[in-house]
């Protein structure tokens, strides 16, 4: 080696070790430092503790419960005409219901229903949003004129879907697809759809300015892979926000639907909007039966509220100190 | 503006055209078609294939296309299967009530929510704060419809402070001219009309307005909290200007531009909102009206009428961005 590029190397490292930081010093990823926030953030706390507890109960429940879903031994207990429905006992915890089947067992595989229902039907709300809203903000961002052109027309179908309140588009959908389970997952999901995919569009936009893109692109790395690779990781922050969100809207709009008479048209499968939409007929005598349900999807709900909201104050920038 | 209220308006037509073609899809899908619709089961052969083509359905489908957006476009929903009458007549008929309700929400979220945001903001950390925070993460939680029901339960059968269904007691005999029966009772002086119908709306529109009002003291309180710590507040302060006056000038006046944005985002919510309310309220709506279509299988009517509140729903969005522009100059319109 020369002494001129000896030299040189010297210099070089001199310049890496000033600009070296302590290992303590260091920055921490956002995400790290977001969940650090969110563990000492009592509601956060509270969200996901009430999430455990149903997940569990979803995950484990069905295998311990004391009796049948569908089994209907003790309708000889429910008088009709008395309008007598037993209330909780050491057999039945949380009594009989008014088809004379056991609540608390019915509750318990609820659970597992209610949840998994909320779950994919955002996870169809994620992806399909997800999809539109990513090519549409890698489009607009990186995609020059054409890239517009692009974003205007994936936009307008956007539009398209918000153009009719929630509910109602969740109702045209069951109506044409026929109601049953899978419809009532497709119809809520799709209501989210939108919304995932202006957030994930315009969090994308905003990131395409930023000075690592000026950087890679100045490095000849392929627009595909900036966008999937370095403006995508960035981004999604407000879409993992909503989705929890989303979660608890979610079980709201299946019970909504349930309601309408457009949720599962087989009411012995217990789901807790299917159950209190049931239930509401007696509500009269036996309101404990609407009750139930309806706590637990308010519980759950709550929970996901909870946790979504703390995140959002975890991940804004403005909060972080 | 001008131009900016042309783009906007232009920008429907693709998103209209595409619901258009999403209910005439629709359409199609039904079991059996459209002329089992109209003719139930029994229909034979013969008279099915007579239906088939007097409806035009032996046509290319993109003349059936062409036909239908014609008779959207002239306001030509079809009638009801159920009541025989034109979509469009029903829909006017049962609108009012809607508006009536939705206005009473919105008194309730707006008269309730904003003070209650204010005061929680101003009051930061204190009871009332915390209470205002927890119960809008908690309304905003719970089936509206449940809540309707237990509003019911409570307050007009086991209370009997309100009455429990409908919009106006049937033993008044009162003179409608508007279908707004608060509005028909004042025009035409029959002031125990339209008591009777206030009163009617009590119950429904606390329980519409439960969401929205969550969102309105989160949103007011969250804007308020931020102007308190401008310059201009502290100004005021110094200056020696009235309580009252910083208030009212400065604080909430520039705390009300996310509130007023919110609102024209809510309205989607309260359309949505009044199918479920109305429903357990037997308020004669369009939302009770939409409930009833889905069980009797009442098509024209349920696509007519989501075709009617789609519209509606993007023309009121252009409004309040409108609005909201002319509130605050500092919005340039592109």
């Amino acid at each position: 080696m020369t002494q001129l590029g000896k030299r040189k190397l010297e210099k070089l490292e001199r310049l890496a070790e000033l600009s070296a930081v302590n290992a303590a010093d260091r920055g921490e990823s956002l995400w790290r430092e977001a969940f650090k926030r969110l563990r000492h953030n009592p509601i956060a706390l509270i969200g996901a503790g009430i999430l455990v507890l149903f997940i569990l109960i979803a995950l484990i429940g069905p295998f311990f419960v004391p009796y049948g879903i569908k089994d209907t031994r003790w309708i000889t207990q429910v008088s009709a005409r008395d309008n007598i429905i037993p209330g909780p006992s050491a057999q039945h915890w949380l009594g009989i219901d008014h088809n004379g089947r056991d609540e608390f067992s019915r509750m318990v595989v609820g659970a597992q229903n209610t949840l998994l229902v909320g779950v994919i039907a955002t996870a169809i709300g994620l992806v399909f949003g997800c999809l539109l809203g990513g090519l549409s903000g890698a489009a607009y961002g990186l995609g020059g004129k054409r890239g517009r052109q692009l974003d205007n027309v994936l936009m307008r179908f956007v539009d398209m879907l918000l153009a009719m309140p929630g509910l109602l588009l969740a109702v045209s959908i069951v109506a044409i697809l026929g109601p049953s389970l899978t419809t009532v997952m497709i119809a809520v999901g799709v209501v989210a759809v939108p919304t995932f995919a202006r957030l994930l569009r315009g969090s994308m936009i905003a990131q395409s300015n930023a000075e690592y893109v000026v950087a890679a692109t100045s490095l000849g790395v392929s627009r595909g892979k900036i966008a999937v690779g370095h403006i995508l990781p960035n981004s999604v922050a407000p879409v993992i926000v909503q989705a929890t969100l989303t979660l608890a809207t979610a079980i709201i709009e299946v019970a909504g639907l349930s309601f309408l008479g457009l949720g599962n048209p087989d009411p012995s499968v217990p789901e807790w909007g299917t159950m209190l939409n049931d239930a509401l007929q007696v509500f009269e005598f036996a309101p404990r039966l609407a009750a139930f349900p309806a706590l637990a999807i308010i519980i759950t709900a709550l929970g996901f509220t909870l946790l979504g909201e703390a995140m959002r104050e975890a991940l804004d920038p403005k909060l972080r100190k | 503006m001008f131009r900016f209220i042309v783009r906007r308006l232009l920008q429907l037509i693709p998103t209209l055209l595409g619901l258009s073609l999403l209910l005439f899809v629709w359409l199609h899908r039904l079991p059996g078609g459209p002329e089992t619709a109209l003719l139930g089961e029994r229909g034979t052969p013969e008279t099915r294939a007579m239906v088939r083509h007097q409806l035009g359905l032996d046509q290319p489908l993109w003349v059936q296309y062409g036909r239908f957006m014609k008779r959207l476009l002239t306001g030509d929903f079809g009638n009801s299967i159920d009541t025989k009458q034109p979509v469009m007549q029903e829909f006017f008929d049962r609108f009012p009530g809607t508006v009536e309700l939705t206005i009473a929400a919105l008194i309730f979220a707006i008269g309730i929510g904003i003070p209650l945001g204010y005061l929680a903001a101003r009051r930061r950390a204190s009871w009332l704060d915390n209470l205002s925070v927890g119960g809008s993460l908690v309304a905003v939680c719970v089936p509206i419809f449940f809540l309707g029901y237990l509003v019911k339960q409570l307050f007009a059968v086991n209370l009997g402070w309100f009455p429990p269904a409908g919009r106006q007691d049937v033993t008044i005999n009162s003179t409608h001219v508007t279908n707004f029966y608060v509005l028909d009772g004042i025009l035409t002086g029959e002031w125990d009309a339209a008591w009777d119908a206030i009163m009617h709306l009590v119950l429904p529109g606390l329980t519409l307005a439960s969401v929205p009002l969550a969102i309105i003291v989160r949103i007011t309180r969250a804007s308020v909290l931020e102007v308190l710590g401008e310059d201009y507040v502290r100004t005021a302060r110094a200056k020696g200007l009235t309580e009252r006056r910083i208030r009212g000038r400065h604080i909430l006046r520039n705390a009300m531009l996310p509130v007023v944005t919110v609102l024209g985002l809510l309205t989607g919510g309260l359309l949505s909102g009044a199918v479920l309310t109305e429903t357990v309220f037997a308020f004669t709506g369009i939302g009770l009206f939409i409930r009833q279509s889905i069980s009797n299988l009442d098509y024209p009517v349920l696509m007519g009428f989501i075709m009617i509140i789609a519209l509606i729903y993007v023309l009121v969005n252009l409004l309040v961005d409108i609005s909201y522009s002319l509130i605050d100059p500092r919005v340039r319109v592109r």
